[in-house]
This record gives C-alpha cells, sequence and structure tokens, in this order.
C-alpha cells in the first residue's frame, strides 16, 4: 500500500538524534516561549498558555540595570521550576561553558539556550553542541551565524534582537536580514553557491540546503525586545515560526494578563481584529529603552560571531 | 459532503505545516482550522504535535472545543499526534490543572509519559495495518495506559524500559498515535487515516 523506503531496523530506542533535537522545536512552533526566574512566574507562564518556560538567574532588563557577571541559573531554582510546570523548560548557559550545559543536561532541562544574554564564557568557541543529548537553541543575527550555529549543533535558531530593552527594532532588523540572506541564497545560479559560501563562514552543504529548500533546516523563532502582542505578530507575520518574550511580560505592569495576550496574538497573528482585542486593558508595558541610545559595549547582540 | 475531502489540521498552536505536507503528498487538500466557522469546512481534521495545554486553553478561549466535540460526536474523523492524541483521550493523566480534552477515544493517556526530552526517542514499531515495521519518533511523548472495549490498540512501543505500552490506537473514526509520522517523510500512517476517511463518506 505505499511505496515509502521501510525504516532501518532499530534494536535499542536511539536518544538525542538530530531528529529529535529537531523535531521538539517543530513543535513549539506557533507559540511563545517566556523568561522566568523563579517557579512562581513559571506557574503564571504556564496557566497563560506558554509553550516552553526559560528559565534565568536575571531577566535580561535586570540584567543590564544591574550589570556583572551573568552566569547560568541556580541548580535549585531550576529544579523548582521543572518541579512545578508541566510543560518544557528551557534554560540559558553562558556562549561556550560546556559545562554549565552539561549541568543542564543532568538537571533535566529540555533544551539549553547557549545565550549571548548572559556573560560569554569564551570569546573563541561556542560550545560543542552535537556532543550532548540535550538540544541548544542559539540566536543569529544574520544567516551566517546561524548556519555557523548549526554547524555545531545547534537544533534550533533564533534571531537576537536586543534583550532586556522592550524595543523591538533590532529584532526585526535580524529577522529581515535572515529572510533576505535567504532569498538572496535562493536567487544564486548553482555555481556562485561556493562563494555564497565562503562569504557566509558556513559549510557548502549547507548552503545549498538552505538555497534549495529556501528555510533553514531548522525551526527559526524570533527574541529581543519584543513586549506587546502587536510585536509578537509583527515578527511572525515577517517570518518568525514561534516567539521568545524575556523581560517583555515579568517587566509588565499585569504579567498574567499580558502574557495571555501575547500568546492569543502569536496565534492569530495576521489578525488585526484579534490583536486589537487582545491588546485592550494590558496595564503599563515595560518601560524599556530606545536601543539607539545604547553605547555599542551594552549590546548584548554583537556577543557570538 | 464534497467529492474530494477537505482535511483540516487545527492550527492553534505545533508542527501544523508538517501535517498539511504529509497529507497533501498523499494527494489530499488541506486547510488549517483556528476557528468555528473553519471547521464547518472541513470533512476530517488532523491534530498536530504540540503542547497539548496551549491547544487545550487556545481551544478553549476562541470556542473551538465544544464545536470539535459535536463533531466528532457527529463521526468527523479525526486523527491526532502525541499532543493530538492527548487531545482525542477521554481520559487523561498528568495534565495540567483542570486539563481538558476534545475527547472520543476510550483510553487513558498519561502526558509525557516516555520523560523528558533527553529521553525522546526513535525506534522501529509494528503498525497493524501497515506492511513494514513503521520508524516511530517520539518527542516528550504520552503513551497509553489504558484502553476500553471499542478502541483497537494497533501498535506498541518494542525496546527500552517502556516496551509494551502502547503507542496508537484506532476506535472507528478517530485514530490516534504517541509518535510523530509528520516528521520523518513516511506517508503510511496519513494514507491509513485517509483511508479511513474515505470509508465514512
Amino acid at each position: 500500500m505505499s511505496t515509502a523506503t521501510p525504516a532501518q531496523p532499530t534494536a535499542t530506542p536511539e536518544t538525542g538524534t538530530a531528529r529529535v533535537k529537531r523535531g521538539m522545536a517543530e513543535m513549539l512552533k506557533g507559540g511563545v516561549i517566556m523568561d522566568v526566574v523563579t517557579p512562581e512566574q513559571a506557574k503564571i507562564a504556564e496557566d497563560a498558555g506558554a509553550v516552553a518556560v526559560m528559565a534565568l538567574e536575571r531577566v535580561p532588563a535586570d540584567i543590564r540595570a544591574e550589570g556583572g557577571v551573568s552566569r547560568m541559573s541556580d541548580p535549585d531554582m531550576i529544579e523548582g521550576i521543572i518541579n512545578a510546570v508541566s510543560i518544557p523548560v528551557m534554560a540559558k548557559a553562558r556562549i561556550g561553558h560546556f559545562v554549565e550545559a552539561q549541568v543542564l543536561q543532568a538537571l533535566g532541562v529540555d533544551y539549553i539556550d547557549e545565550s549571548e544574554v548572559l556573560t560569554p564564557a569564551d570569546y573563541e568557541n561556542h560550545i560543542d553542541k552535537w556532543a550532548f543529548t540535550v538540544p541548544f537553541v542559539c540566536g543569529a543575527t544574520n544567516l551566517g551565524e546561524a548556519l555557523r550555529r548549526i554547524t555545531e549543533g545547534a537544533a534550533m535558531i533564533r534571531s537576537k534582537g536586543e534583550a532586556g530593552t522592550g524595543d523591538v527594532s533590532n529584532a526585526t532588523t535580524h529577522m529581515r536580514r535572515l529572510r533576505q540572506d535567504i532569498r538572496r541564497l535562493g536567487a544564486l545560479p548553482e555555481d556562485e553557491l561556493f562563494v555564497a559560501a565562503k562569504e557566509l563562514q558556513a559549510p557548502y552543504e549547507l548552503v545549498k540546503e538552505v538555497a534549495t529548500a529556501g528555510k533553514l533546516p531548522v525551526v527559526l523563532f524570533t527574541a529581543g525586545g519584543i513586549a506587546t502582542p502587536a510585536d509578537a505578530a509583527m515578527m511572525m507575520q515577517l517570518g518568525a515560526e514561534g516567539v521568545f518574550v524575556g523581560s517583555g511580560i515579568f517587566k509588565s505592569g499585569d504579567p498574567a494578563k499580558r502574557a495571555e495576550a501575547i500568546v492569543k496574538a502569536t496565534t492569530f497573528y495576521d489578525d488585526p481584529d484579534v490583536i486589537a482585542k487582545v491588546s485592550r486593558g494590558l496595564g503599563e508595558a515595560m518601560v524599556g529603552i530606545n536601543v539607539s541610545t545604547l553605547q555599542d559595549s551594552d549590546r548584548l547582540a554583537g556577543r557570538g560571531w | 459532503m464534497a467529492a474530494v475531502p477537505t482535511i483540516g489540521v487545527l492550527a492553534l498552536q505545533g508542527d501544523v505545516r508538517e501535517h498539511r505536507r504529509a497529507l497533501e503528498s498523499c494527494g489530499a487538500s488541506t486547510e488549517s482550522v483556528r476557528r468555528p466557522e473553519e471547521l464547518e469546512r472541513v470533512d476530517a481534521i488532523v491534530i498536530p504535535g504540540g503542547e497539548s495545554t496551549t491547544m487545550w486553553r487556545l481551544a478553549r478561549t476562541f470556542e473551538l472545543l465544544e464545536p470539535l466535540r459535536k463533531r466528532i460526536e457527529q463521526g468527523m474523523p479525526a486523527y491526532g499526534s502525541c499532543a493530538g492524541m492527548i487531545m482525542l483521550a477521554d481520559r487523561i493523566s498528568d495534565g495540567a490543572e483542570g486539563q481538558e480534552t476534545i475527547g472520543g477515544i476510550d483510553m487513558l493517556v498519561r502526558r509525557n509519559a516516555f520523560g523528558r526530552q533527553v529521553d525522546s526517542f526513535e525506534e522501529d514499531i509494528h503498525v497493524t495495518g501497515l506492511d513494514a515495521p513503521y520508524h516511530a519518533v517520539f518527542i516528550r511523548a504520552p503513551w497509553v495506559e489504558s484502553v476500553g472495549g471499542d478502541a483497537e490498540v494497533l501498535g506498541r512501543a518494542e525496546s527500552g524500559d517502556a516496551a509494551g505500552r502502547i503507542v496508537a490506537v484506532r476506535q472507528g473514526h478517530l485514530l490516534a498515535t504517541s509518535f510523530h509520522p509528520e516528521l520523518t517523510g513516511d506517508a503510511r500512517i496519513h494514507r491509513l487515516f485517509l483511508d479511513m476517511v474515505k470509508g465514512t463518506q
């Protein structure tokens, strides 16, 4: 009854394959992943309809305000969050800090964000993500960066934006840039893909795959400055497959209500009537920082390469 | 009912595109369903993989839960993978507080039963009605604790600690799998469902 190739027989269940890592991200599509720093916040996020929560020590807005070195969250806090909710729990590790990643895997987190929001632990190398059973998501500002992270084993990509600002402009720039880069590849004749790979500083096979498919081989979310339902919907219209919201929820006047509104706006991203309806009466948005006033040294998106 | 059935894919959240692609590769025509009026226009429904608590909350808020229950009671064929299996279960365990389902299949489904993401796995299983083993992908997957009289077990996990757990069930016009056939490029499960849809016409 079928023309499909019979599967290769397997004697034992295989864990940590590229397919289950990338597949996990497919299941998050159309959803909102919310930054939380306590089990209570995690519960609010789950009740609002988040598809996952991101456990971290401080939300990016506080990292910005307080300065200092920002690290992986306390294992007790992560465990508390894992026990508080039934949805997937992600957690952040510093760029290049493979032992933080080992700890997070041992704690049972479902996804690791190797994140520029924390202080980098290695200014040359990212984590070898193939070495882990748990999947990784990484930030990118353009296609070359996204493909380098995928080469290192990232199973999901998110735009970097500028975390902790509540200013969506850099997320917009990064999403548009990623789309432009992908479209440009698709328009190139095959014999120009070799040079394109060189320029993107990414492996030719991956560049060719993107040129043929017209999309990344992994799920693409957006992050960095999303603070309102309209922000989330705009990023979805720009081609994001889902949304990370960091400080935007728990730095606002009514987190529970705003969280729920952003979830609804992400599902109905192309329906202005729904977005208008859910945007009413949300109380104050996070105050935010205009990205154009930031010093270069305060910009997180420049971390990672 | 139209000559060529239209298969709706519940598009509140999850891997909607992969299901649509799999169905279309079998020659089916598909529509995404987010609103009650869109549900009225389809002949069958697929509930994708995703986060079942998110789907439940959105289905309730956007008034899809009751219409879905009603259509399924009236005989609309439905197929659910993973979160979709949870949505089609009459009873669930380890759900979020107050979590409701659409229901339809007389079974008890345990959410996240296979464990966390580090336990997600792939393996070959035998599925009743398929000619050769099926390579099944399980992602933070549920399993079926038990089925009632009318539900037929189509497949079980075959290796590891979970060997013997029920992962595929059919009850009349309803089909559910713990695993994700939409991720493998092997469309035999979708074809099985489309044959069920044709059988009800």
